[in-house]
């Protein structure tokens, strides 16, 4: 679910409607944040762009921008941070889930594994992150700078309509092609005995990994288009009882 | 809860059936839903709320004066209420209830029964050579008897000795907390019962004592604290009083602790990984412990809302540290 967005945004407009005045220096933080983020990604966009237009495959394409790609997707940790410490309101856990499965993607799945680093999967989910991550962190600036133009709101919530299956996709084929290979060498993996008494086998926790995408993906999906009805639509929802 | 009338001047008369108590007057209890503001029923006779709506018993109900506030007790009595001649009330469906007792019970028996299937290595878990085998290690016996009294010692505090305050809790919390008792002690089990388990390595036999009275300690230690607390609720009764240290010296913990009951269990826990030096059981004491810090303020936080003389020593769970 790493292609899947928070919807910290929609917080934060309830937020203002109940008037709790940000603190300006978390306000000018958040800002600068957002429109750092918004150029790496964008850089991270152009230097795709440029590879497949010079080089005409997507082959070697992830070894060529994934610096930028680590180092920006990583930085978003801070966002769990911003969360923790009440400048954004969004649940902790939410953000920390999302930000976790970004990682792991990038650090776990394709750093780590080299050999799948040329599948069109992993295109797949890196062009649908970066459109995502564009129009997240724009949205939250031209939020946080109150002239949200319409089009960055439309964006927001219609692209995923789109971008969350076709990142899902991505994101799950990539996985299922990095098994074999975690399979042969071992990696990451600690078998008995051993002092600690316990073990862990990389491959069958990335199946685990996978298969739990069916119920946590429904839930996010349904949770983005209430969202989109309440926010672009003016839908008044009852929230079920918890 | 609307069934129970005491104090009411109307009571006398109320319980011989459908009579208009004040016909002058037209009083009575209205009833709305505190989402939608509906008006579910209006009783001006004596009829319990869920004669009208039989699906929502009245463990169901939470009635409460203010749609966005606390629920009412059992015990509160009408006439006590901020209420004019109309009492309006609001009413939210708390979701199928489950007793306290049957959720713990399951909860528990879950546990002792899995652990034991993996000491006796069913068929199925381990290689089939390890078939019914038992390990040559005598810190796995020790380890299944600690663990199988803890969880009948459990058991028996269930039906013999807690007082529980609520009669029932929301049914999906039994799903919820048997996932979590349930899969940690298959997960803790099947690598301490493991034919490649590793007995303690770093203190070796002298570690594996010493946990064991640690953990003996604790459990002691947290049987008497139930007891205590026990003893300070009279059968039948809910009030709520501050725990204090008794002749017993396993609760003079009180003086420094809300909770011991909790700071004991994470001791038991302790004992357990440091007998077991299994990484699975240092998890689930970890969970436990965030867990029941969790509880234990919460439980120390009403204390000192309810009781203006709560001893100011005195720290949730940990000793002047939690």
């Amino acid at each position: 679910m790493a292609s899947m967005e928070e919807d910290g945004s929609v917080e934060e407009k309830d937020n203002n409607n109940k008037k709790r005045t940000k603190s300006a220096i978390a306000v000018a933080w958040l800002t600068f944040y957002n429109i750092a983020m918004t150029a790496g990604w964008l850089v991270l966009a152009m230097a795709m762009m440029r590879f497949y237009l010079q080089k005409a495959t997507h082959k070697g394409l992830y070894k060529s921008i994934a610096r930028i790609l680590k180092f920006f997707q990583t930085v978003a940790l801070v966002e769990v941070g911003h969360c923790a410490i009440g400048i954004v309101r969004t649940s902790v856990i939410v953000t920390g889930v999302q930000v976790c499965s970004r990682i792991f993607m990038v650090w776990f799945i394709t750093n780590s594994i080299k050999q799948i680093q040329n599948e069109e999967s992993v295109i797949l989910f890196l062009v649908v992150w970066t459109l995502t991550e564009i129009t997240r962190y724009s949205f939250y600036t031209f939020n946080l700078l109150n002239h949200l133009p319409y089009f960055i709101k439309w964006a927001r919530y219609n692209m995923f309509i789109i971008m969350y299956p076709l990142g899902v996709a991505g994101e799950l084929l990539t996985i299922y092609a990095a098994l074999p290979f975690v399979r042969k060498t071992g990696m990451l993996s600690m078998r008995l005995p051993n002092k600690y008494n316990i073990s862990f086998d990389y491959y069958y926790f990335l199946i685990i990994v996978m298969l739990s995408y069916i119920p946590l993906f429904p839930q996010l999906f349904f949770h983005m288009l209430r969202q989109r009805r309440k926010v672009l639509l003016g839908e008044i929802i009852v929230e079920k009882d918890e | 809860m609307i069934e129970r009338r005491e104090g009411w001047e109307g009571n006398d008369r109320a319980n011989e059936g459908e009579r208009d108590l004040f016909p002058q007057l037209k009083p009575g209890v209205e009833i709305l839903d505190a989402k939608t503001k509906d008006k579910l029923c209006f009783l001006d006779k004596v009829r319990p709320l869920h004669k009208y709506y039989p699906q929502w018993y009245a463990a169901r109900q939470s009635i409460r004066l203010d749609p966005k506030g606390k629920s009412l007790k059992d015990e509160d009595v009408l006439q006590h209420l901020p209420v004019g001649t109309t009492a309006t009330f609001y009413f939210r469906d708390l979701g199928a209830q489950i007793s306290w007792v049957t959720v713990f019970l399951t909860e528990y028996g879950g546990p002792l029964l899995l652990y034991l299937m993996f000491y006796f290595r069913v068929p199925f878990i381990y290689a089939p050579k390890y078939d019914f085998t038992t390990s040559k290690h005598w810190v796995v016996h020790l380890a299944c008897m600690c663990h199988s009294f803890h969880y009948l010692k459990r058991l028996l505090e269930t039906l013999f000795v807690h007082r529980f305050s609520h009669g029932t809790m929301p049914l999906r919390n039994i799903f919820k907390n048997c996932t979590y008792y349930w899969g940690f002690a298959a997960w803790m089990a099947y690598y301490i019962n493991h034919p490649l388990y590793t007995p303690p390595t770093i203190y070796g036999e002298q570690q594996v004592r010493i946990a064991l009275i640690i953990f003996l300690f604790c459990q002691v230690g947290n049987f008497s604290i139930h007891i205590a607390l026990r003893n300070l609720r009279p059968p039948g009764s809910k009030t709520r009083k501050i725990p204090y240290p008794t002749k017993n010296p396993f609760t003079w913990i009180f003086l420094l602790v809300s909770c011991p009951n909790y700071t004991y269990e994470l001791g038991s826990w302790f004992g357990f990984t440091l007998m077991t030096q299994c990484l699975p059981v240092a998890f689930f004491t970890a969970v436990g412990f965030i867990q029941m810090t969790v509880w234990a303020k919460g439980k120390h936080r009403s204390y000192l809302k309810e009781f203006r003389d709560y001893p100011p020593l005195r720290s949730p769970i940990l000793p002047f540290v939690l």
